[in-house]
């Protein structure tokens, strides 16, 4: 067994771990992006804990409130503290595009390496089938599942990720392809290889980054589509909240410029900014090679 | 115009009436899924079981799915969509009184940003790496990562509340004289353009750096042809087809902005006729908006393939 | 004379993470009016970077340092880019080593052509229009009045490139840079472009400066050698001297490189066994076809087990085909493909573990064949395991001893592809397919793309191993003197027909197949006014009547200076045997052919590893 511990040890460079590492995030941008980034993801998980109030607390008579030591980032419509529900709303905006992310570049993926790997007819019905989503607007698909189902969390991933996996899947057969028909491929088919060792030994590994590169792009998509049906009351249901809903609720304090419909609408743009920042760098990074 | 390029022009017309063929039933099965019908929505709670009955017959939803989906999707072939279950009015009917509404301000739209994201993104390709292309990837990145509501109200915030320039709706009935008609569209407009003039720069960009870096270029700088002649001869002609396609896949980001835009601002067209018909649960009409959304995009991306087809000089003779 | 061209201290360096590396150190030399200037040397030296710097341009990541560039008593380097375009396409201009890539794929080849007259006003559209028909003329284009209509992409490669002869001549420059410009032509391609080159830098006393790594092609071409290796000038002298009594240790290697030793193995008791045995591999009336098209016809091969056998021809000949059918990449439409006398299934994914193992298959680019993640001990340990279940130390010592059969150090095993050099890479993608131990190898071009040193180190390492393993190989190449020379067997292709077989030393006089003698006569020889003298393509074709329709007739009958009225446009060839034991598809069992008296100085050209 000491053949596999050598390529596993040996492979070590082509983890997502290993491979972050190899890109010495340089550019200063990138550093923030991915500083914004590890932020939020941290507070996806501890938010609800550290928050000073509970999200639903009635804790100031002072409706709109301005920012002060007590409240962070003011108070909203109804008096509660806006910081406090902005962290309580991370899960909701963080893991639910997270989850839909994953979910559709799964989907992606797979389905873009089976139409690959078994060209032909399979292809063409997967292929002729994802250019059919394609062609609905991932907000028009939004509303329609939306009005069909109702709005629920699980509904929420289940919309975006189909919604989002059409485009993954064509980057990923497109990758695929291509790696199919480089040498080193032929090699291992003729070398009597299965499927699956070609798969996962000889194409996936050379697919990684442009793949990671689409995650991040893909999760920025569904962060601005989540919110955006938040915004429009067809997101998360109160009392449940996400960032999206947050400011929904208090955009009647936009004339008076509140914090509390500020705070929120900032926290959805670092989020998404600092991941287009990581991947912009990236991208630079791995041309400049 | 030869056999090859109008074999394939047709080819992808038939492809596109498939993908829109596909889409029909996507979209018939999604809203038919769910168990419970239009005739119980309609009667609610209280309806007898006869009456549920008779207005089942009587909306066809006694037949199987296949037979309405073949129903529905005859109808729509000859311009009948069937009628609202909130107020019963023709569907049709619907979407034309609101469809010039929608369609101007995405005309708008589309004349301001392409002109403007065209420029910027060559530009900022013939000068790749000087401060005008950081700042303008920069701001790039901004627009597309923050969402369009987030812009809407930052521009209700500025023109409408602290200067007071514009009216926070649009009430376009008003709207009479050129100034008064820009004063109505100036809001949507600007949101909607500032995410589409950053997509559009963006991939016009890459695809003219892509020309860029090409052996003929190299050759054209070397007979000692100008920047501008390099670019407007040589680069453009090439990047046809791709700019093309960025152009395309960005006024099809259009026909999502737009429900945002227009439920912001109020704005009477078709996407807040389909936000309403989604909070009323009014499936007909949801399902006659999206297929024109879908057809409207599917339209796009047909023109973008035919453009980059006409334009591919290996296929002429 | 005056000197046209003087270039002092020309240092170039490219920018690598912030700081400078120096890719050209200094350059001195000078070209005389009317003269042709030769750098010589291999991929890396520095070559194309000094050319290019002659116009003041240096390539993306890379700038000019140092140096001074007079033409004309202009120093380029010191003009403003306004200037400079001034000067490019009008003083100085440039012929690209790839025209398909240098033409502008939207643009008609006129446009084109008459461009740098356009932008330097050097006359008017009707008269450069009309000039450049001239010159088309003279280039000996077809059709020079209509051609210039045409896109890039309708016309050939080696009419590309003398198109873009023409694009660089329009503005009568005093100064024309030649970048490689028939490297990736087939020799009888190269040659006619040569010789069209030739006539109009000699008609019109150009000044030019001609870029290649072939010593051969620039003896025709050049008055001047200037011999480089990273970036700094070994050796400059006359094409003559450079030839007959190189001073420089470097110029000697790369000369002795292209004239490698003559074999001296005998192989008459290899022939003996030649119809005995059943061969270790067997083709038998082979037919490939892509969608309608024939890309290979009824062919037969046999292999024998230890022999070497050299499959040739140009682009399109259906060379590689061949090879990708043996291994199952490729499915026949006809015959089959016999292991030791029994049938391949015609799919690789059908064949046994065994019968894969035993036919490796190395790629010509080794580049593409390595996969850049994974390491040097993974690539040749996957085999080992999947072949020979041999793990852990048995199989780490074997990937060690591998290393060393290829000549590779064993610290090279923790390194990945990407870190390696060209050669470095192609010993390797020779290892993996040893790793198998099989009985017989496929080589797809595995030299073309290395330099010439590099390239032969690699033959020669593969006659060494032939001879320690008794591995069969089959030889795909385009290079018919270095088949011949390691060869037993030659097998000459044309457009997917067998046009000649025969052993490799009968390769070394006439007569052959016609087209067998194009491809010898059209081989660039290490002496100058070879390309005058010799006769590939230069003949007037015999005229022949409208060939009968619906028949298929010889492949070659188009570009055949043997062709006969009645019999080539009229008759299906047969298969004969010459004399000397070549089998040939042509009418005529030929007596004595005109080529026949540039072969004695061939031969020491041609051979190859005289251990093979």
């Amino acid at each position: 067994m000491s053949i596999h511990k050598t390529t596993v040890a040996t492979t070590n460079t082509s983890n997502p771990l290993s491979l972050f590492s190899r890109f010495h995030v340089q550019s200063v941008s990138g550093l923030i992006g991915g500083a914004l980034i590890i932020f939020w993801l941290v507070m996806a998980v501890i938010g609800p804990m550290v928050a000073p109030y509970g999200a639903n607390d009635f804790v100031s008579y002072d409706v709109f409130g301005p920012m002060s030591k007590d409240y962070l980032m003011g108070t909203d419509y109804l008096g509660r503290d806006i910081f406090s529900r902005v962290l309580n709303g991370t899960p909701y905006t963080i893991g639910v595009a997270l989850a839909a992310t994953v979910a559709a570049c799964t989907a992606g993926v797979v389905s873009g390496l089976v139409a690959a790997a078994s060209a032909g007819w399979v292809d063409a019905v997967i292929s002729r089938a994802q250019d059919a989503l394609i062609s609905i607007p991932s907000k028009m698909f939004a509303l329609i599942m939306v009005a069909s189902f109702g709005s629920s969390v699980p509904l929420l991933i289940i919309m975006a990720a189909i919604a989002y996996m059409p485009g993954s899947f064509r980057i990923a057969r497109a990758l695929a392809v291509n790696v199919m028909t480089l040498d080193y491929v032929q090699v291992a088919r003729l070398r009597g290889e299965s499927m699956a060792y070609i798969i996962f030994k000889e194409v996936l590994p050379n697919m990684f980054r442009p793949v990671l590169t689409d995650f991040g792009l893909r999760f920025v998509f569904i962060v601005l589509l989540l919110s955006s049906m938040s915004f429009l009351g067809l997101g998360v249901q109160p009392p449940d909240a996400d960032w999206g809903s947050l400011v929904r609720e208090n955009i009647s304090g936009l004339g008076a410029g509140a914090p509390a419909v500020i705070a929120p609408a900032v926290a959805i743009a670092s989020l998404t900014i600092g991941v287009n920042l990581l991947i912009d760098s990236i991208g630079n990074k791995s041309a400049h090679h | 115009m030869n056999q090859t390029i109008s074999r394939l022009i047709i080819n992808r017309i038939g492809l596109g009436l498939l993908t829109l063929l596909i889409v029909s039933l996507v979209i018939f099965m999604i809203t038919n899924l769910l168990p419970g019908d239009a005739a119980q929505e309609l009667l609610g709670q209280s309806a007898t079981p006869e009456t549920l009955a008779a207005l089942r017959s009587q909306l066809g939803l006694d037949l199987p799915i296949y037979t309405r989906y073949i129903q529905w999707l005859g109808g729509l072939l000859v311009g009948d969509a069937g009628y609202s279950m909130v107020n019963g009015m023709s569907i049709m009917e619907l979407i034309w009184s609101r469809l010039p509404n929608t369609l101007s301000l995405a005309a708008f739209a589309t004349l301001v940003s392409v002109p403007v994201a065209l420029s910027i993104g060559i530009f900022s390709a013939m000068y790749r790496g000087s401060w005008f292309d950081r700042y303008s990837n920069m701001l790039a990145v901004f627009a597309v990562s923050v969402p369009e509501f987030l812009i809407a109200t930052i521009a209700v915030l500025i023109f409408a509340v602290k200067l007071g320039w514009l009216s926070a709706l649009s009430h376009i009935e008003s709207a009479n004289t050129f100034g008064e008609m820009l004063k109505v569209y100036a809001m949507p407009v600007l949101t909607l353009c500032s995410v589409l003039v950053a997509q559009m720069a963006r991939m016009t960009r890459a695809a003219v750096i892509d020309q860029l870096s090409s052996p003929y270029v190299e050759m054209a700088l070397l007979k000692g042809a100008s920047p501008i002649r390099i670019v407007l001869l040589h680069v453009l002609p090439n990047a046809l087809g791709p700019i093309a396609n960025a152009i395309a896949l960005s006024l099809s980001y259009l026909l999502g902005g737009v429900i945002i835009v227009e439920s912001i601002f109020n704005y009477p067209g078709i996407a807040t006729l389909m936000l309403n018909a989604v909070s009323t649960r009014d499936m007909p009409l949801v399902q006659g908006c999206a297929m024109l959304f879908c057809f409207g995009y599917l339209i796009l991306v047909l023109m973008a393939d035919i453009c980059e087809i006409v334009s591919n000089p290996r296929l002429r003779k | 004379m005056t000197e046209l061209v003087k270039v002092s201290g020309l240092r170039v360096a490219v920018r690598s993470g912030g700081a400078d590396i120096p890719i050209v150190h200094g350059a001195d030399f000078s070209l005389k009016k009317g003269e042709v200037l030769a750098l010589i040397g291999e991929s890396g030296s520095g070559k194309t970077t000094i050319a290019l710097s002659l116009m003041g341009y240096a390539r993306n990541g890379c700038h000019i340092v140092d140096g001074s560039v007079q033409i004309d008593d202009v120093d380029v380097l010191s003009l403003s880019p306004a200037q400079l375009a001034k000067v490019r396409g009008r003083t100085i201009s440039y012929i690209a080593q790839s025209a398909a890539a240098a033409f502008n794929p939207s643009k008609t080849i006129m446009d084109q052509v008459i461009e740098s007259a356009m932008i330097h006003k050097t006359c008017s559209r009707k008269e450069a229009q009309a000039k450049a028909i001239g010159l088309f003329r003279e280039l000996a284009l077809p059709f020079p009045e209509k051609i210039g209509e045409r896109y890039p992409h309708q016309v050939s490669g080696g009419q590309l490139q003398r198109l873009m002869a023409a694009m660089a001549l329009i503005t009568d420059p005093a100064l024309v840079i030649l970048d490689e410009p028939t490297t990736a032509l087939d020799v009888t391609t190269q040659i006619e472009v040569l010789r069209a080159f030739k006539k109009v830098v000699r008609e019109r006393n150009t000044t030019a400066v001609y870029v290649s790594h072939d010593l051969a092609v620039v003896a025709q071409m050049a008055d001047r050698i200037v011999v480089l290796r990273n970036g700094q000038i070994q050796e400059n002298n006359l094409t003559k001297k450079i030839l007959e009594t190189p001073q420089h240790d470097y110029t000697k290697s790369l000369l002795s490189a292209m004239k490698p030793e003559t074999r001296q193995d005998t192989i008459e008791q290899k022939k003996m066994d030649l119809d005995t045995d059943t061969p270790l591999l067997e083709v038998r009336h082979l037919e490939v076809c892509f969608g309608d098209k024939k890309v290979l016809q009824d062919i037969d091969l046999k292999i024998r087990r230890g022999a070497t056998v050299g499959v040739i021809g140009e682009s399109g000949s259906g060379k590689t085909t061949l090879a990708r059918t043996i291994v199952g990449l490729v499915q026949p439409s006809l015959g089959n493909i016999y292991l030791d006398g029994l049938p391949l299934e015609a799919s690789a994914s059908d064949r046994s573990r065994e019968q894969l193992r035993r036919v490796q298959y190395v790629f010509q680019n080794a580049d593409t064949a390595l996969n850049p993640l994974h390491t040097v001990e993974e690539i040749l340990a996957r085999p080992l395991r999947f072949y020979h279940g041999m793990k852990g130390k048995k199989q780490h010592d074997r990937v060690i001893e591998l290393l060393d059969l290829v000549h590779l150090p064993a610290t090279i095993a923790k390194r990945r592809p990407t870190e390696l050099s060209g050669g470095q890479k192609q010993r390797i993608n020779l290892a993996r397919a040893l790793a198998a131990e099989p009985d017989i190898i496929l080589c797809d071009e595995v030299t073309s793309a290395l330099d010439t040193v590099v390239g032969a180190a690699i033959l020669e390492l593969m006659a060494d191993l032939r001879k320690k393993l008794n591995v069969s190989y089959l030889f795909i190449s385009h290079d018919i003197s270095m088949v011949q020379a390691i060869c037993d067997e030659v097998v000459v292709l044309y457009s997917g027909f067998k046009v000649e077989q025969g052993a490799g030393e009968s390769f070394q006089r006439p007569p052959f197949h016609p087209y067998t003698q194009l491809l010898i006569d059209s081989v660039p020889e290490m002496q100058q006014g070879w390309l005058e003298s010799t006769t590939a393509n230069h003949e007037l074709l015999p005229s022949i009547g409208a060939p009968k329709p619906n028949v298929e007739l010889c492949p070659f009958l188009d570009r055949c200076s043997a062709r006969e009225e009645g019999k080539c446009n009229r008759i299906i060839p047969s298969r004969i045997k010459l004399k000397k034991g070549n089998q040939i598809l042509c009418h005529h069992a030929f007596v004595e052919h005109k080529g026949q008296t540039h072969d004695q100085t061939r031969v020491q050209v041609d051979a190859m590893a005289a251990s093979v």
